[in-house]
């Protein structure tokens, strides 16, 4: 099992405040790797410097090999990383098929003036888009909502909807900011299942953010603590536990 | 009856024009909520560029029609590319002016080519057609059939396209797409290649029915596509389909039933009502309303 991202020694500065300073660890291909603070801590700020929505003020972030800070957000979704958002992001006036359909024609490569051109090929290519999709909602238990508008969609599915939709990108890395956002335990239980599954399924490599410590400790091989844009603890589910540095982050240090 | 169902034809001709130009408004608010108001004076290069065309090479009307096309798509994505692209971030009102500037400065460029009107020679003998009191000709049916035809595959591609999902994708959120592997700024690009090649087709069939080009031709009509887009709903391709006839229709009307005079003034009066009642345009969305 190798390293299929690294951030090293990255920080991101805006004007005078240190969102990220100095933060530095690597998710191994396969787990599934958490990422827990205090709100502020930075965390979305990482996933925006992983995506490419921040450039880092320093450091650099290496995925699958590749060098990432400095490429545009389309080429490093592209290189096989999806994304999910704490407040979601669908496309809500869009149907569930085109929601999906648009994450999974990104790879199809052709430009819209040769799709003119070549209007035969055009035609497969929607039909095998359409095909895809429909399998990828079908397995997701959205099929029969293929042709709802996502807005219409009650809020757990959309959830459900929006990790489908970065699926359809096919990446290896699968971020998610707060997927148990809103969701009550019972919620959250069937979604640790899920995910396990999305991850055995589709072998992808899950980063998320969470504050749902039952789906952090459930799922995750590995988790990273940080604290005002620095990583203050990394370790197993048991070790983040006991760490005394993490227990202060959340809970406030005593004064002496 | 006949005199009214003559007019209806002319409205559609009309309408058909102001439709195509209104699309082009109405497609770049949707990608970048800005108004180009260069569109109208590409209308204008479409005419020049036909009759340039024209002059030079006796090509098939549907063969100079795509060049037309081509050659104001590629100025209009050019435009976006120089003028506009760095603005993206910019206050609107800074994206908006320049577009008028990018406006004045190639009505300029053409006038200084051209400081007269022109005469534009017609591309195909036209016939007329008497079917019972009413006369049509092949020009009045060649402007409403290729309008319509433009229409309809600008209807397929945004229904059914890979670029027509990713094109709605934006209007709706634009800082979603680039992470779901589009780019961005490509689809912008092809948006104004679109629009104004729409705007271009528009210049060179109102050359036709009106061949007299001048190089501020495309102000009053740009104009008044301008305000098409919006009633109809700014961003809203239907709408801006709608817009157009509306507006065309009203003012063949008013000068078929009233002194030509009034012309203007019963269509923006009119508009001005829709508004009243409409803010956001017939076919146009209230943004999403935050408790």
């Amino acid at each position: 099992m190798s390293a299929l991202l690294e951030v090293r020694n990255v920080s991101r500065h805006f004007g005078g405040l240190k969102a990220i300073s100095e933060c530095g660890f690597s998710v191994t291909e396969g787990h599934a790797h958490g990422i827990i603070g205090p709100n502020g801590a930075g965390k979305t700020t990482l996933f925006n410097l992983i995506t490419g929505i921040y450039k880092p003020t320093s450091g650099e972030i290496v995925f699958a090999g590749d060098r990432l800070d400095g490429l545009r957000p389309s080429r490093i979704a592209l290189k096989g990383i999806g994304r999910t958002f704490q407040n979601i992001r669908l496309f809500k006036q869009l149907t569930v098929l085109e929601n999906v359909r648009i994450a999974y024609d990104s790879q199809l490569h052709y430009s819209p003036l040769e799709a003119l051109l070549t209007l035969p090929r055009m035609g497969r290519n929607e039909a095998e888009s359409i095909a895809k999709s429909s399998a990828l909602l079908e397995a997701f238990g959205l099929g029969a909502l293929s042709e709802s508008l996502a807005g219409d969609l009650p809020y757990g599915l959309q959830r459900k909807l929006e990790i489908a939709r970065a699926i359809a990108l096919n990446p290896r890395l699968l971020l998610l900011d707060e997927p148990a956002a809103g969701l009550n335990s019972g919620e959250t239980a069937a979604l640790t299942e899920f995910l396990r599954w999305v991850r055995t399924e589709y072998k992808v490599t899950l980063l998320l953010i969470e504050h749902h410590m039952h789906l952090v400790m459930g799922l995750c091989d590995r988790i990273t603590v940080l604290d005002f844009g620095q990583k203050i603890a990394e370790g197993t589910p048991e070790e983040i536990r006991g760490n005394k540095r993490v227990i202060e982050a959340y809970l406030g240090a005593d004064e002496e | 009856m006949d005199y009214f169902a003559q007019q209806a034809i002319n409205a559609i001709q009309q309408g058909s024009i102001y439709a195509l130009i209104a699309l082009g408004y109405s497609m770049v608010y949707g990608v970048l909520t800005m108004i180009n108001f260069a569109h109208g004076d590409l209308f204008m290069v479409g005419a020049f560029a036909c009759l340039l065309i024209a002059s030079f090479f006796p090509l098939p009307f549907i063969v100079i029609l795509i060049l037309v096309m081509l050659a104001t798509g590629f100025l209009g994505a050019l435009l976006e590319r120089l003028a506009y692209r760095p603005l993206r971030n910019a206050p609107r009102v800074s994206a908006i002016i320049t577009a008028l500037g990018c406006g004045l400065v190639i009505e300029n460029v053409v006038l200084s080519l051209s400081p007269y009107a022109k005469p534009m020679p017609p591309l195909f003998t036209v016939t007329g057609y008497h079917i019972g009191g009413l006369s049509v000709s092949t020009l009045q049916l060649m402007i409403i059939g290729v309008s319509i035809a433009l229409m309809l595959g600008l209807d397929f591609l945004i229904r059914r396209t890979s670029f027509g999902m990713a094109m709605r994708a934006i209007s709706f959120d634009a800082k979603t797409v680039p992470l779901l592997g589009i780019p961005l700024n490509r689809i912008i690009s092809v948006t104004f290649l679109i629009g104004a090649g729409l705007g271009g087709a528009a210049g060179m069939l109102y050359g036709q029915a009106y061949p007299v080009i001048a190089a501020s031709m495309g102000i009053l009509v740009g104009w008044k596509a301008f305000v098409a887009a919006v009633v109809g709903g700014i961003g809203s391709i239907r709408g801006a389909v709608l817009g157009g006839y509306i507006l065309g229709t009203v003012e063949v009307m008013t000068v078929a039933f009233l002194p030509s005079t009034y012309r203007d003034l019963v269509a923006y009066s009119l508009l001005l009502v829709i508004l009243i009642f409409k803010p956001y345009g017939l076919l146009g969305k209230a943004p999403n309303q935050k408790v």
